[in-house]
């Protein structure tokens, strides 16, 4: 019994995370149509800046926002700069759908090699506001802690306040009007392009987010190698996808769905295949449901 | 557009041969050993030629696929102590048997969803190794090729000894290539690569036609990954890391993604970008961060320039260049 | 304020969608422009709208050229286009369609105030205004999409073949609605038509369209008058 409820929670904490990076990627792909692999390479470099604040600050709330900030404006910047001469020079041609997938991929490995250049190869740590020992039932410890708790709490307001964003604002109604149909929203007078880099900021907001409270929901160290970060991109993929890639709500199930089902993979058969669990759960999603829980059948368009 | 009858090629494949030969005797060890590295990249570029550049489908996994090669080609020499030849040719079919199971569920995705798959299979398989002995764990396993013949004389080095293998299944390897590349497989790929509504409408068999590229293109990639175990000695799972995926898809775009033709441009790029980095920044004094990482630097930042203002590659550049000024 | 369109040239490529097309619009008229399917009647749109990029000529409304600048800022001269087939977003509610067109406009107020003039205009609209915009029917989405439009401030409006695909009542409907709006606000509207008839009856003046060329222009009851215009395009 106490087994299960560890599994679950701890699965809808990592789910939570994962719900933060699938956002992130969905938020590009709605505006964009492009998968921004750079993107788990700005979580970890809005992650490193978290922890520059956190020396300045001392104030993990604070450094949080920061990050996100951080995010934010890494993330504007590139779409402005480098999206928009990519998707300028390779609108056509044969490797035209292969190309902005190669350039994010080229942009990750700069990110990469920047931030270990700047930070080095070694640990930071980010300590963690509230303690990761488990909370007491009766004789026995969860795995669950306040910290844990604290993560699902933060994720939870965040994609309240995003939902906010989106569904009751002037901004949000410009942001959906230009993922659904940019022509219209142009001829309505919408600045497209500022809605866009604006989209490209809120998924680096997210994204930087998943990347603080990932090392919180650890013991708070981390590196440019951490398994757990590469990992939290293609989980974040993974989950966007099983949650059909163009809704937000579907990547939060979608994460929460991938957290829980990595969990109970991890607790009931095996620990080492961490990194297979989720690749499976993409195959059968895929398989089974290839426009994701939420998504909608894409007619083919000749 | 010419192109040069089987003859001519095979002419053009023998004096390849035996320029090789030539120049493995005219220069020394480190040289011969980036030669035999260049080969291996060399096969592992032309197979992602055929899977993208040919077959239209992106894949990030093509290092694990090495890695299924790599690792058959050492259980075998381990085991069985087969020749060389027969541990190749084990892997290219071990690779080719991963390749169509991962080609059977790629066929039905595109675009991100593909990318995305072929990208949860190159972090996901390496750690397999990890969990069976029989596959030596995080160390990994030895991959002994033996030493070169004794009739070819007491100079005759260990690496020169792998240049020669190397080059040697290159050399087949490509002239394979190109034939089915010229084949109606070929054109087939090209056509499902342009309009894959047309084709199917044209008869051509969707599924079937994508799982033999990624089939064809893994059996070229275990070969990959067998020569390269056989240049370093092991195979381990950091042999075969993501990395090693997008390396060979950036000597691929810097090749020119769909052509044969700048494959060489490509190789040689990729084993002589460590040689360039390196010197730059021993020249600039800088620590030991920076001269780690700006090969990865100098990689991605090659990459992102070549997609930019060469997507189709310097050699297919070049072609279209001399077309437009013979047409005007 | 008025339309001044002087050899307006736009290619697609390699081909010529329009050719040295001239013709002016006084402000508080109706004009029509005919012809057959690839006349260029909705190149001519989107070309006036910015959608597409003219490769000579010249375009102007009263003192702004058309041919410069993002479609966006057009619209904040006061250019309102209703490109062809479905122009509303249908995964917004109808309400959210209108809102859409008014996000530029800094007054509020003025704003709240188009969207009451505009549900009275069309209060069907205005019994659907939770509802997703796909679940309408052929003639609430065109009026929505010219709601929409409204919405915008505009005193140019640009139509796309608003009864495409319509009931030949609800076709009625929107060309009376779209004859008031011209009359009432004061509107300037240039209607691209493939339903001829309909649309000479209820403009000032015409454009007919041929191959990309002007074939003729005139007075919108001088062309139903003409001969060869009857024959072309009026089937009688």
């Amino acid at each position: 019994m106490i087994q299960l409820l560890n599994t679950i929670l701890i699965g809808v904490t990592s789910g939570a995370i994962y719900a933060l990076m699938a956002m992130a990627i969905v938020l590009v792909w709605r505006s964009t149509r492009v998968i921004n692999f750079a993107q788990a390479g700005l979580a970890l470099a809005s992650t490193y800046i978290g922890y520059e604040a956190l020396q300045i600050v001392d104030n993990y709330w604070i450094a949080l926002i920061c990050a996100m900030f951080a995010g934010a404006a890494i993330s504007a910047f590139i779409e402005i700069t480098f999206m928009r001469i990519l998707l300028k020079h390779t609108s056509s041609g044969p490797i035209a759908s292969v190309a902005p997938i190669i350039a994010t991929l080229g942009l990750l490995g700069i990110i990469k090699a920047l931030i270990t250049m700047i930070w080095g190869g070694q640990d930071a740590v980010i300590k963690p506001p509230l303690t990761n020992t488990g909370f007491s039932i009766g004789t026995h410890t969860l795995v669950f802690s306040p910290m844990k708790l604290a993560i699902i709490v933060s994720v939870a307001l965040l994609v309240f306040v995003f939902s906010l964003i989106f569904q009751k604002t002037n901004i949000g109604l410009a942001l959906r009007a230009s993922a659904y149909a940019p022509e219209i929203a142009r001829l309505a007078g919408v600045k497209v392009d500022l809605v866009r880099t604006l989209g490209w900021a809120l998924s680096g907001a997210s994204g930087a987010a998943a990347g603080l409270l990932l090392t919180s929901n650890g013991n708070g160290a981390f590196s440019p190698e951490s398994a757990e970060f590469s990992l939290l991109f293609i989980s974040g993929f993974i989950a966007a996808v099983v949650g059909g890639l163009d809704s937000l709500v579907g990547a939060v199930i979608g994460g929460i769905f991938l957290g829980l089902i990595t969990a109970f993979v991890l607790m009931y058969i095996s620990g080492s295949l961490f990194f297979i669990a989720p690749f499976v759960v993409l195959l059968l999603v895929l398989f089974i449901r290839p426009q994701g829980i939420i998504g909608v059948k894409a007619g083919r368009r000749a | 557009m010419h192109k040069p009858s089987n003859k001519k090629r095979i002419a053009i494949f023998l004096l390849l041969g035996v320029a090789i030969y030539f120049l493995s005797g005219a220069v020394d060890e480190l040289r011969v050993y980036q030669g035999a590295s260049v080969a291996v990249f060399v096969v592992g570029i032309a197979s992602i030629i055929l899977l993208t550049g040919y077959s239209g489908q992106v894949s990030l996994g093509q290092g694990a696929l090495l890695g299924v090669g790599g690792y058959a080609a050492a259980l075998m020499r381990i085991h069985f102590n087969t020749p060389i030849w027969i541990c190749f040719a084990v892997a290219i079919l071990a690779a080719a048997v991963a390749g169509a199971l991962l080609g059977l569920a790629a066929a039905r995705l595109s675009g991100p969803y593909l990318a995305g798959t072929t990208l949860a299979f190159a972090v996901g398989l390496p750690s397999v190794a990890n969990q069976f002995q029989l596959l030596g764990g995080e160390q990994g396993l030895l991959f002994d090729v033996g030493f070169p013949p004794l009739s070819f004389g007491e100079d005759f080095t260990q690496y020169k000894w792998f240049f020669w293998i190397a080059s040697l299944a290159t050399l087949i390897a490509i002239f394979w290539l190109q034939n089915v590349m010229r084949s109606r497989y070929g054109r087939s790929w090209k056509a499902v690569r342009g309009n894959d509504v047309a084709a199917e409408l044209a008869g051509i068999n969707l599924t079937r036609n994508k799982t033999l590229a990624f089939t064809l293109s893994a059996g070229l990639a275990g070969l990959s990954g067998a020569l390269l175990a056989m240049t370093i000695g092991t195979v381990s799972p950091s042999a075969f890391p993501l990395a090693l995926s997008f390396s060979l898809l950036t000597g691929a775009v810097l090749a020119g993604v769909t052509t044969l033709g700048g494959v060489m441009i490509g190789a040689v790029t990729l084993v002589a970008i460590p040689d360039i980095a390196g010197a730059v920044a021993s020249r600039f004094g800088s620590s030991e961060a920076v001269t780690n990482n700006l090969p990865g630097l100098l990689v991605s930042a090659l990459l992102i320039l070549t997609v930019l203002f060469v997507p189709n590659g310097p050699v297919e550049q070049f072609r279209a260049r001399r077309e437009h000024r013979v047409n005007k | 304020m008025s339309l001044i369109v002087k050899n307006l040239t736009v290619d697609h490529g390699a081909i010529r969608a329009i050719s040295e097309v001239s013709f002016t619009v006084e402000t508080g008229k109706l004009s029509a422009v005919i012809g057959a399917n690839g006349a260029g009647k909705s190149t001519l749109l989107r070309t006036l709208s910015g959608l597409n990029k003219a490769t000579e000529g010249s375009a102007h409304w009263g003192e702004h050229n058309l041919l410069h600048g993002k479609p966006e800022s057009h619209v904040r001269s006061g250019v309102s286009h209703v490109s062809e087939g479905k122009s509303v977003v249908a995964e917004l509610t109808v309400e959210e369609n209108l809102d859409l067109g008014a996000l530029w406009r800094r007054n509020k107020k003025e704003a709240a105030e188009s969207k009451k003039q505009t549900l009275e205009l069309f209060p069907r609209l205005g019994e659907r205004l939770g509802q997703r915009a796909d679940t309408l029917s052929g003639g609430e989405r065109q009026m929505l999409a010219i709601g929409r439009a409204l919405m915008s401030k505009p005193n140019l409006l640009l139509l796309d073949e608003p009864s495409l695909g319509l009931a030949p009542l609800v076709i009625e409907q929107i060309f009376q609605t779209i004859r008031g709006i011209v009359d009432s606000m004061n509107l300037t509207v240039v209607l691209v038509e493939q339903n001829a008839m309909g649309a000479l009856k209820i403009a000032d003046t015409a454009v007919v369209l041929n191959l990309g060329r002007v074939a003729t222009s005139g007075s919108a009851a001088d062309l139903i008058a003409d001969p060869a215009v009857r024959a072309a395009y009026l089937g009688y």
